[in-house]
Parts: C-alpha cells; sequence; structure tokens
C-alpha cells in the first residue's frame, strides 16, 4: 500500500510541478502585464500544491525505504531536483510546449478542469492528508479552471487569428488528453484501496465542460469531432516526450552545477 | 525571561498579536487568522509550545518567513522548546480575517475581502460585488485582474476617483 501511495502521491506532484515550471518560462513575456501576472499567479499555487505533495511522498518515501536500503533521505528539493526524467510520473500534456498563448491557455484549460474534478473527488480520500491537500488546492484550482474558461472563449469568438490560433493549439494538445483519463497501474490500485480517484469516472464530467466551453466560443465539440485520434500516453509511467529533459535540463542545473545550493 | 512553570497558552497569543504578514505588514498572523491553536505539553519537566499554522495560498512564500518570525519572536521571550506545524485542512478561507484586520487592510490602501463569499467558483465571467474603493469609498469599481502583485489579491480601479488599489480577493 504504501509503495502505491507513493507512486500516487508523485504522480500528483509531477503534473503540478511541471506545469508550473513550464507556466513560469512566461515570467515577464506575458502578453499584457496582467495576464504576465496571472500566468506566473498559477505556476505559484501550482508549485505551493507541489510542495505539499512532494514533503508527504518524502515522508513515505523515508519510511518505505532509507530503513532497509539506508539511501538519502529524500526531502521535497530532492524529488523535484535529482531525479532523472524516468522517473517523473507527470502527464505529457503539461510537460508540452509553451508554443503561443493559446497553446498556454488551452493546455491550462485541459488540465486545471482535469484537476478541478480529480481534486473534488480526492477530498474524500481514505488518505487524510491527500484529502486535506485536495481540500486546499481546489480552492486555487477553481480560479484557474475560470480563468482558462474565459480565456477559451475570448480566444475562439474574438478575431480570426486568435480562432486560428486556438484551433491549432486544439489539433496539437488534443492527441495528449487521453492519456489524463487513462489509469497507470499505480492509479488503479490507489482506487482498489480507497485513497485513490477513478479518473475514468471523471471523463464525462471533463468533457461536458469542454463541449460547454467550446460552444460558448462558437467552436465544434473536440470530442466528438476527434473519434480515431490516436491518443499518446506513456507519461504516467515514465516514458515521456523529449520535452521533458529539456524542462528538467533547466530546472535542476542549479542542483546538479552546486549539490545541495540554497537561495 | 519566563518562568516555564507559569506560561499560559493567551502569553503565546499575545506574542503572536506582533507576528506580522511580511508582504502585508499592517496585519498581524492573528488578524489573518492563520493560527489554528496554541498548545502547551509538558514532558521531562519541560515545556514545549506548539504553534499550528495554516498557510492562506499553498504557494504563499510568505508563510516560511512567517514560520521563522514566530520562533524568532518566541525565542525573544525566552521560551526554547518551540515547535511549529502545519495543518492544510479545513482550508483557511477570508471569512477568517478579523474585523480588526479588515479595518487595518482598508486603512492601508487594500480593499478587504467581502464577507460574504461571491465568487468562489467556476462560473464564467463572475465578479465580486460591490468591491469598495479604499480610497474614496465609492463602490463604482472595476476589476482590472483577477490576479494581482501577490496571490491572494487581485486588481482594481476605481471608476470615480481612477485610483487603483488591490483587493484581498475572497478564497
Amino acid at each position: 500500500m504504501n509503495e502505491t501511495l507513493y507512486n500516487y502521491t508523485l504522480h500528483l506532484a509531477d503534473n503540478a510541478l511541471i506545469l508550473a515550471q513550464r507556466n513560469s518560462e512566461w515570467c515577464g513575456h506575458g502578453p499584457v502585464l496582467e495576464q504576465d501576472i496571472a500566468i506566473t499567479n498559477i505556476s505559484l499555487d501550482l508549485i505551493g500544491q507541489a510542495r505539499s505533495l512532494y514533503q508527504y511522498a518524502a515522508e513515505l518515501s523515508n519510511n518505505i525505504f532509507s530503513s532497509t536500503t539506508g539511501a538519502r533521505t529524500a526531502t521535497e528539493d530532492t524529488l523535484a531536483y535529482l531525479r532523472e526524467g524516468r522517473a517523473y510520473k507527470n502527464c505529457l500534456l503539461v510537460e508540452q510546449p509553451n508554443g503561443d498563448w493559446a497553446q498556454t491557455i488551452l493546455r491550462q484549460f485541459f488540465f486545471s478542469t482535469c484537476q478541478f474534478f480529480l481534486y473534488q473527488r480526492l477530498q474524500r480520500s481514505a488518505d487524510s492528508t491527500l484529502a486535506a491537500i485536495a481540500e486546499k488546492s481546489l480552492k486555487e484550482v477553481t480560479y484557474h479552471v475560470r480563468w482558462s474558461s474565459e480565456w477559451v472563449i475570448r480566444l475562439g469568438d474574438g478575431t480570426e487569428e486568435s480562432r486560428n490560433r486556438l484551433l491549432n493549439a486544439l489539433d496539437d494538445l488534443w492527441p495528449f488528453t487521453g492519456e489524463m483519463f487513462t489509469p497507470a497501474g499505480y492509479e488503479t490500485d490507489a482506487v482498489n484501496l480507497g485513497f485513490g480517484v477513478d479518473v475514468k469516472a471523471i471523463k464525462p464530467l471533463w468533457e461536458q465542460r469542454v463541449n460547454e466551453i467550446f460552444a460558448e466560443a462558437t467552436l465544434s465539440s473536440p470530442i466528438t469531432g476527434s473519434e480515431g485520434v490516436w491518443m499518446q500516453s506513456g507519461g504516467k509511467e515514465g516514458v515521456h516526450t523529449e520535452q521533458l529533459g529539456f524542462i528538467l535540463a533547466e530546472m535542476q542545473s542549479m542542483q546538479r552545477t552546486f549539490p545541495g545550493c540554497e537561495w | 525571561m519566563h518562568s516555564t512553570d507559569n506560561i499560559s497558552t493567551q502569553n503565546i497569543w499575545s506574542i503572536l498579536e506582533t507576528v506580522c504578514d511580511p508582504e502585508v505588514p499592517v496585519l498581524s498572523v492573528i488578524d489573518l487568522g492563520i493560527i489554528r491553536d496554541v498548545k502547551i505539553t509538558r514532558a521531562n519537566d519541560e515545556d514545549q509550545i506548539e504553534v499550528v499554522i495554516t498557510p492562506t495560498y499553498s504557494g504563499c512564500p510568505a508563510m516560511d518567513v512567517i514560520r521563522m518570525s514566530i520562533r524568532m519572536v518566541l525565542l525573544e521571550h525566552g521560551y526554547k522548546n518551540i515547535k511549529i506545524s502545519t495543518i492544510l485542512s479545513p482550508a483557511w478561507t477570508t471569512d477568517w480575517m478579523t474585523q480588526a484586520g479588515k479595518e487595518k487592510l482598508k486603512a492601508y490602501g487594500i480593499a478587504p475581502p467581502n464577507p460574504k463569499q461571491q465568487v468562489c467558483n467556476t462560473q464564467l465571467f463572475a465578479e465580486d460585488e460591490a468591491v469598495q474603493c479604499p480610497h474614496c469609498n465609492s463602490y463604482n469599481t472595476r476589476r482590472i485582474s483577477e490576479f494581482g502583485s501577490t496571490a491572494c489579491k487581485s486588481l482594481f480601479q476605481c471608476n470615480d476617483c481612477l485610483e487603483p488599489f488591490d483587493y484581498f480577493k475572497c478564497y
């Protein structure tokens, strides 16, 4: 049970951290000041959630491994800065490049909407720490869902250019959405053990919200229009796109160059 | 120096009144409502003081500074055995901010959170009603940005006196 809980917690943490790292690339480059502030605020929320989850994962890891192997004590920092790409369990969606504003917005909308329904259910997790983190994070994710939904609508029914950019983003990102609702082994185990959320059960809720927002944006449903699109997978099990290596190279370079350095 | 024999939680609470939020220095940690409990336990002839805090936002960078400030001020008052623990549930809400805290915020130029939470949901294009300008008291204001200079604030502007201001958003 502990190892499943550890893997499940890491998966949730990695999703939050990698998307936070991606969004933070916008810092100082946002299209207007207010949205630069918004996207970096969202980054900060996600880093905060990732910290809570990594702290818990470190505690679990130390209980499972150190007593038997004498391995180095895990901390939130060693988990974020010293794991290799294959050890990361984030969905492929969150590691996709920022592209233009439409791509960043649509990635956030797809992810936050899924995270919203997931955290809603995780609040009732049999694991009280995960339940507390979910309860805390849900308030922040609610803002992310609203903000990104509003932007999907603005771009979709905006100008011809904004609409085209959003449609291009949809083509790029859609094949990465299926993975969110296809459980990895540790997710299925986590559901059976009573502390995980069944991602297959939240898929219809996610699809309904996506349809509503796309309709509002005067776009046709991406769900009915995409039967037969091949869905990419592997991230949750550590098999990533080439993007993750670049993210880790940047994010981990300080710790790897100056081990143990602190701000 | 305190004699550790007669300390009471009340002393600790009054010392905590002097610990301020580093980003909104007019607010104490008590005003913010982030101190959830103060416990004194006695073991091996020594009192251990436990201060239980809860973060405002998950990623609020002020929390580390606040944790350190609490430890410092208690050390200054002669307490040595200090434990600061964090709980996440129940999640902090702006409803826990004290009335005194809200008045201090307004005097500092930040509109305090509205007492009744209005927009903590996913409803699109929802805006807080009647956010009062902390400068001229007008309710004729508009939101410029849902996110502001820190995670807990959004940006507003007054349509009457034209001053921009921060609003401590509902959470």
